[in-house]
């Protein structure tokens, strides 16, 4: 059996066609290329279809609340930076309910990569608007159309200093898997947008539009140009696949921390001494 | 009531109360028993705050309503004291300060002292407090050393200049205050040399330390904020990862995130911060995720009494978060109790998978406590994470109730959690059964959890008659007035593990005749508990809600009205 598998048969809550199997399959890939064993990863999931994954790939997992892969990730990598770490849930998941989570974790740099499955509309309640769901777009609650401007998940992590900021389309599982490995092998935050098309809810922004509507940036792209890549992550005439931002040397929230300045040990493997606390209140 | 001497300090924020009530009590220390408490309002500079040292030859730990000697450090504060003052009372301050129709009606005693004046022959005004702190200790005629010494340590990092001015300002207080001709009956001991004055925060904070805690994740809100500051200040040498969370969800969350990757975790806050965290405290209760969160409460609802006192979050935690699932709340009352059982909440937290709460208040929290020599035991930082094997399901059924807990990467297994209601493996699962078996299993735990219920304290005579209940920080000033009564028959009970009840707790109110319970709220909600629970309906309420504790006055009038 490889890496991730499992050995028993799954009942996938996924729709047949969903872009989230190709992901899925993108991500097991770039685990396995980099030979990380199942047992020091940790995915950190919330709610949504995207949120999950980790019920389909073989390994520790945290399955949280909505809106909230993202502190829980970056406490289990704190705790013990020895584990690869890997939040994961969909754009309502992660940029709506997750909002603050999302704005100051890139603030902290913690050294995860950060899975935004992002299909414009949410799933698991059924159709209603995301906040990257387009203007116009017609939903059982935005009934005449969507009025709030689209989140641009990209320009707002260019700008608020994120060090690797990706975007990926399912539909190119190849390409998908070269993201993800880039992001996982980056020392900091590394968020990794994936567009797919959501096959039951939104008959918009098919595989055919996201098809229609990417280009991969060009091989001589310079990723550490923090303005060109914010402006083409402005750009959404056509969207940039591919790594639009890395910025590297920076230090990520684990390495910051002063109880690792010296000492990498995780916090988890060290011992407290009794005798220093009693000390501690002879002090007094 | 015990005999003891008030001394109250009132002055404005920015004033450096807080500073002066830290070296007064060290000092005092040396001599007598000593308690402080202050009272602050929601501002950074102005308004009045006061300070309150009640000194006395015998254990004391409550807040004593009428000023004994009031200390006025500016001329706003006196009208808000006018019912704290009686002839016995001697004011001291400028004269400028001093409403003279007050002081009449009052019948108080005025008595100049103007600090500035005496601060600024030192060298300068700003040193007007250690003027203060002079005088005091001159009234009280403690050691000049036991002056000096928290100055110097106080200063340390001034110039040689500074730390001698202060010790010439303390001296020209020390000997006016020494001179100054009194009646204090008060006895010096030498018992409570080998104690130590600390907050209710310090104990919160002490006793994580002494629990294990090396994380720490928390957004600051009054009055719990200060257990975050402790830790972050010791953190350094303790190896605590101190992360101020963008808001109270993302704490909670990383709080368990951190115990999930195996760390012993915390989070501080008070009401309205916590009403924020409930559904990680749900999530806590269906991941059977350790979590220890300390909650000191203020009044609300809503914003409230940002910085007053408050026992009514009770109901809040004990029903918080959606679905049904066990829990743990621990209330302190002394400042042993708060070290003891936050050290012990890590402890029941990880071995039983459960959220435990250390609920106490703003009152406990910003008071200044002696503590006797505490001897620490080791046997709280045991920890109850197993190492996985392949086969390892993180939710195995067993005959306890209890799955034994793996982290990742620490074995062979894989550590899986959902939020999801879920199988043994941890996976997600909409079957009937197994959804029952799940909920049995975690609801089970109660069971263990009361096998190991902490006692109450119980003060007084064993075959009393007539028993008073309480919990929280109303412990010092209800015992002090049971120790001091003449009612012989009457005992105090002080429940330390609020949620869940055990039965025991019936047999102590079945034994006597009458039982009051003393509660800062206004709807007596542990009363409220006892009769759910135990089916014991506690007649006589004595409840206080305007955002200030007990005083001792008060509770001797309403034993003598109750009883």
């Amino acid at each position: 059996m490889k890496p991730y598998e499992f050995d028993y048969e799954l009942d996938i809550a996924w729709c047949p066609g969903c872009g989230n199997f190709q992901i899925r399959n993108s991500i097991v890939n770039a685990l396995r290329e980099l030979e990380i064993d199942p047992t020091n990863l940790v995915l950190s999931s919330g709610i949504g279809q995207a949120a999950k994954m980790p019920q389909y790939i073989n390994t520790n997992y945290f399955n949280g609340l909505h809106g909230r892969g993202m502190p829980v990730a970056v406490a289990v990598k704190s705790a013990n930076p020895e584990l690869t770490v890997i939040a994961e849930g969909g754009d309502g998941d992660m940029y709506g309910e997750g909002g603050n989570h999302f704005i100051h974790n890139i603030r902290r740099n913690p050294n995860i990569v950060h899975i935004v499955h992002n299909n414009m509309v949410y799933g698991l309640t059924k159709g209603q608007a995301s906040p990257t769901s387009q203007l116009d777009f017609i939903t059982p609650v935005q009934v005449n159309g969507v009025r709030n401007k689209p989140f641009n998940p990209l320009a707002v992590a260019i700008s608020l200093g994120a060090t690797f900021v990706a975007r990926a389309f399912s539909g190119d599982p190849e390409q998908t898997t070269k993201i993800i490995k880039q992001a996982i092998e980056h020392d900091g935050y590394a968020l990794v947008d994936i567009f797919h098309p959501c096959v039951t809810f939104n008959k918009i922004n098919n595989f055919k539009w996201f098809k229609d509507n990417t280009y991969y940036l060009d091989e001589d792209y310079d990723r550490s140009n923090v303005k060109q890549a914010l402006d083409k992550a402005l750009d959404i005439e056509k969207y940039a696949l591919g790594v639009l931002y890395q910025k590297e040397g920076d230090a990520s929230f684990e390495n910051q921390l002063h109880v690792y300045e010296e000492d990498k040990t995780p916090i988890i493997k060290r011992t407290r001494n009794i005798k220093d606390v009693q000390a501690l209140l002879k002090a007094f | 009531m015990l005999q003891s001497l008030t001394f109250v300090l009132s002055g404005q924020a920015g004033q450096g109360l807080a500073t002066i009530e830290k070296l007064l009590s060290q000092a005092i220390k040396n001599d007598y028993y000593v308690f402080s408490t202050q009272e602050v309002m929601s501002r950074v500079r102005g308004g009045n705050n006061t300070v309150e040292i009640r000194v006395s030859s015998q254990p004391v730990d409550a807040y004593k309503h009428t000023i004994d000697m009031l200390f006025l450090l500016n001329d706003h504060s006196f009208y808000r004291l006018h019912d704290r003052i009686n002839e016995d009372t001697v004011i001291f301050g400028e004269r400028a300060f001093i409403d003279e129709d007050v002081l009449e009606k009052a019948g108080s005693r005025f008595s100049e002292l103007k600090l500035n004046d005496l601060a600024s022959e030192a060298g300068s005004v700003l040193y007007s407090n250690t003027v203060l702190f002079g005088f005091i200790s001159g009234l009280l005629d403690l050691d000049t050393e036991a002056g000096e010494a928290p100055i110097r340590k106080k200063f340390q990092s001034k110039s040689e200049k500074i730390i001698e001015n202060n010790i010439n300002a303390f001296h020209k207080g020390y000997q006016l205050g020494k001179a100054y001709e009194r009646k204090i009956s008060i006895e010096k001991t030498d018992i409570i040399r080998d104690h130590r004055i600390i907050s209710g925060t310090e104990a919160i904070g002490i006793g994580a330390l002494a629990g294990g805690v090396n994380y720490i994740a928390s957004y600051p809100m009054s009055p719990g904020t200060g257990v975050l500051q402790y830790l972050a200040q010791k953190g350094n040498d303790f190896d605590v990862i101190v992360e101020q969370a963008e808001d109270e969800i993302a704490a909670i969350n990383m709080s368990i995130g951190a115990w999930y990757a195996g760390a012993r975790s915390l989070v501080t806050t008070s009401g309205g911060g916590f009403a924020l965290m409930e559904e990680g405290v749900s999530l806590a209760g269906i991941t059977e995720s350790p979590s220890v969160i300390h909650i000191a409460q203020r009044p609300g609802p809503g914003t409230g009494l940002p910085t007053r006192t408050e026992q009514a979050d009770l109901n809040l935690v004990v029903y918080s978060g959606h679905g049904e699932f066990p829990r743990i709340v621990l209330a302190p009352g002394s400042v042993e109790d708060g070290v003891l059982l936050t050290q012990k909440a890590f402890y029941l937290a990880d071995k039983y998978q459960v959220p435990v709460f250390v609920l106490t208040d703003q009152y406990y929290v910003d008071s200044n406590f002696s503590i006797p020599p505490l001897e620490l035991s080791e046997k709280y930082l045991e920890s109850f994470i197993v190492e996985t094997t392949p086969d390892y399901l993180r939710y195995k059924v067993t005959d306890n109730g209890l799955s034994p807990r793996g982290i990742p990467g620490f074995g062979q297994g894989l550590v899986k959690v959902d939020s999801d209601e879920h199988d043994e493996r941890g996976s997600i699962t909409e079957d009937f059964n197994v959804r029952v078996t799940m909920n049995d299993k975690r609801l089970s735990k109660e069971d263990r959890i009361l096998e190991e219920y902490i006692e109450p304290e119980l003060i007084g005579p064993k075959d009393y008659k007539k028993l008073i209940i309480s919990w929280g920080s109303t412990y010092g000033v209800l015992k002090e007035a049971v120790q001091s009564t003449d009612q012989k028959d009457l005992a105090y009970l002080h429940i330390k593990e609020v949620f869940p009840l055990h039965t025991m707790i019936r047999d102590y109110i079945d034994q006597a005749d009458s039982v009051a319970i003393f509660e800062i709220n206004a709807t007596s909600q542990l009363a409220n508990l006892i009769k759910l629970h135990l089916d014991r309906d506690i007649q006589n309420r004595i409840v206080k809600y305007n955002g200030t504790p007990f005083s001792i006055e008060e509770i001797d009038a309403k034993i003598k009205e109750v009883f």
